[in-house]
């Protein structure tokens, strides 16, 4: 690193320069990444804090299974309840609508299911009584109101029994009813009051009872591209943040291409005077690494500082998920476009340098 | 010592060959700067090219220090000129990034082996090594700071500063004007002899006699006896 410290500090209006994009990018694919976070988990906490450790879905027309369309017939709950090693099968109803408090208006998923049920986030919004609802704290706060206030949902009003934990469906804020007060709403909203999914807990043959009941069975996790929202939209801003990944190697490289190649005569120097070839790669990498650390540094003390600021405004997630591990895969990615450029480095002719017109 | 012994160099020319280098014999002895002259494009860059192991020879030997240079492998022909070899370049290939002081210190970075030992070693002889050069006040500057004649004095500290058995010199004063060449060629005379070097000196230019102790010739390729002649 004797040579690449001092090229650093002597071309440095070149190395700010590219410091300065790698910061860029790294912001920009940080507030990327915050944001997607952000958008996922407004799309999907209430399906991830469902209570059991399988979802299960059930297309009508054939189709693959999607939260939007699913109903879970009689038939596959009964499949379901009384199939060996299932321990709990807790049905929930799934609904979007609009509801209104004094006034006040907001976009809500209902959540229909049984008060009691195995211990979640959502499942702990569930009411006692069909004349309540639990809200989650997004929704409390979109529509003004508090334990003991009331909420008109689907033409009927609702007391607010309680005020839970910031779970969102499909960017709505989820409100929990008792499973008949849900199947009511739903038949108010152009719906036949089934379940939508079944929260399935045990240690069973998944596949075979999810073939024998016609129904698809998966982790919660691995249930999130059956919704359409968080697909389109993770899809979307995941190609975005892959590309930026990608430019940011590409421009990584060209920069160091070109440094290298304006250093060949350098190198071919430094090889004739002894100098060997894994001395100066890592001369080459080092330098890489430095401006590479230093950019995404600088780019990610940015995002951390504006994300902070965005949080209150945008849904933004800023965790070591969409700071730490972006900022590494820009290192690494950028690492890899630097080690594409050292071809002029190991392919450097000592003899150039005797030549009298290096 | 560096022995060249019958050495034959050619290049592919198309369908045929050229040769550069005709059965060479030469010698380098401690403390003995031997000028190698003769026209452009005689093949007298190709004989210190060969002494430098920059290239492989067709036939024949290159001996420095008792080492056949043939049976080394690249990386330890790198650690051959790190270690063994000192090099002067036509123009003072001085890396523009570095001071004058960190132009010697890089020879102490050049990585392999013993890399920490080769360090100490070469930067406690930098400071004598640019006084000797008369460059100890110039030590800050980088090359674009510096003079022809100062790059080049910077370069001669260079070559030596790891204490090479063999000076390998090209061309020093083809960019200097004649008072800064004979400085230069004086310099190198000195530190030869005070550190007992072989060296080989390429140069087109036969006028600062005094400074070379011995003249080969080479004509196409060959040295020519008849030329040759003790100063």
């Amino acid at each position: 690193m004797f040579v690449a410290w001092r090229d650093l500090r002597f071309a440095r209006g070149r190395f700010v320069l590219i410091g300065t994009v790698v910061a860029l990018i790294t912001l920009l694919v940080g507030f990327l990444a915050g944001l997607t976070g952000g958008l996922a988990s407004q799309n999907v906490s209430g399906v991830l804090a469902l209570p059991g450790d399988r979802l299960v879905l059930q297309s009508s027309d054939g189709a693959g299974p999607t939260f939007g369309q699913s109903e879970i017939m009689d038939a596959a709950l009964t499949g379901w309840r009384e199939a060996p090693g299932v321990t709990s099968v807790t049905p929930v109803g799934i609904a979007q609508t609009r509801a209104e408090a004094d006034g006040q208006h907001a976009a809500v998923a209902l959540f229909g299911m049984p008060a009691g049920a195995a211990a979640s986030e959502v499942a702990a919004l569930a009411p006692t009584r069909d004349g309540e609802i639990g809200l989650s704290a997004g929704a409390a706060k979109e529509l003004g109101v508090s334990i003991g206030g009331s909420v008109t949902v689907a033409g009927a009003e609702y007391r607010v029994a309680s005020v839970g934990a910031d779970v969102w469906y499909s960017h709505t804020p989820i409100v929990a009813m008792t499973p008949t007060a849900w199947a009511s709403a739903d038949t108010v909203l152009g719906g036949d009051g089934r379940p939508t999914v079944l929260a399935v807990s045990g240690d069973a043959d998944w596949s075979a009872v999810a073939a024998s009941t016609g129904t698809s069975v998966a982790t919660p996790l691995a249930s999130l591209p059956h919704l359409e929202t968080f697909r389109s939209e993770v899809g979307s801003l995941g190609l975005m943040i892959a590309m930026l990944f990608g430019v940011s190697a590409l421009v990584v490289g060209a920069f160091f291409t070109v440094w290298t190649m304006q250093r060949a005569g350098d190198v071919a120097v430094l090889k004739a005077l002894g100098a060997s070839t894994r001395s100066l790669v890592r001369d080459a990498l080092g330098q890489a690494l430095v401006v590479l650390l230093v950019g995404t540094g600088v780019g990610l003390l940015a995002v951390v500082g504006l994300g902070a600021l965005a949080g209150s405004a945008l849904p933004f997630v800023l965790s070591p998920l969409t700071t730490l591990v972006p900022a590494f895969a820009m290192v690494l990615l950028g690492l890899v476009g630097a080690a594409v450029a050292l071809r002029p480095v190991t392919a450097a002719d000592p003899l150039t340098a005797l030549g009298s017109a290096r | 010592m560096i022995t060249l012994d019958n050495v034959t160099l050619s290049f592919a020319d198309g369908a045929s060959r050229i040769v550069a280098v005709d059965s060479v014999t030469l010698t380098g002895r401690p403390g003995v700067v031997t000028g190698i002259t003769g026209p452009s494009g005689s093949g007298k860059s190709s004989i210190l090219a060969l002494a430098a192991t920059l290239i492989r020879a067709d036939s024949g030997r290159v001996v420095i220090g008792g080492t056949d240079v043939a049976e080394l492998s690249r990386s330890d022909l790198a650690v051959l000129r790190r270690e063994r070899i000192g090099i002067v370049f036509q123009q003072s290939n001085l890396l523009p990034s570095l001071t004058a002081r960190e132009q010697l210190q890089v020879m102490g970075e050049l990585g392999g082996a013993g890399v920490a030992s080769r360090r100490r070693a070469i930067r406690a002889r930098v400071d004598e090594l640019l006084d000797a050069v008369g460059l100890a006040e110039h030590a800050h500057k980088r090359p674009a700071q510096l003079s022809g004649g100062q790059r080049q004095r910077v370069a001669i500290a260079r070559a030596l500063v790891h204490q090479p058995e063999v000076l390998l010199v090209d061309e020093p004063t083809s960019a200097l004007d004649r008072a800064r060449g004979v400085e230069i060629m004086q310099l190198i005379a000195r530190l030869t002899r005070e550190r007992s070097t072989a060296t080989l000196l390429v140069t087109h230019d036969v006028t600062p006699t005094a400074s070379v102790d011995e003249w080969v010739t080479v004509v196409d390729g060959r040295i020519d006896a008849g030329a040759l002649a003790a100063v």
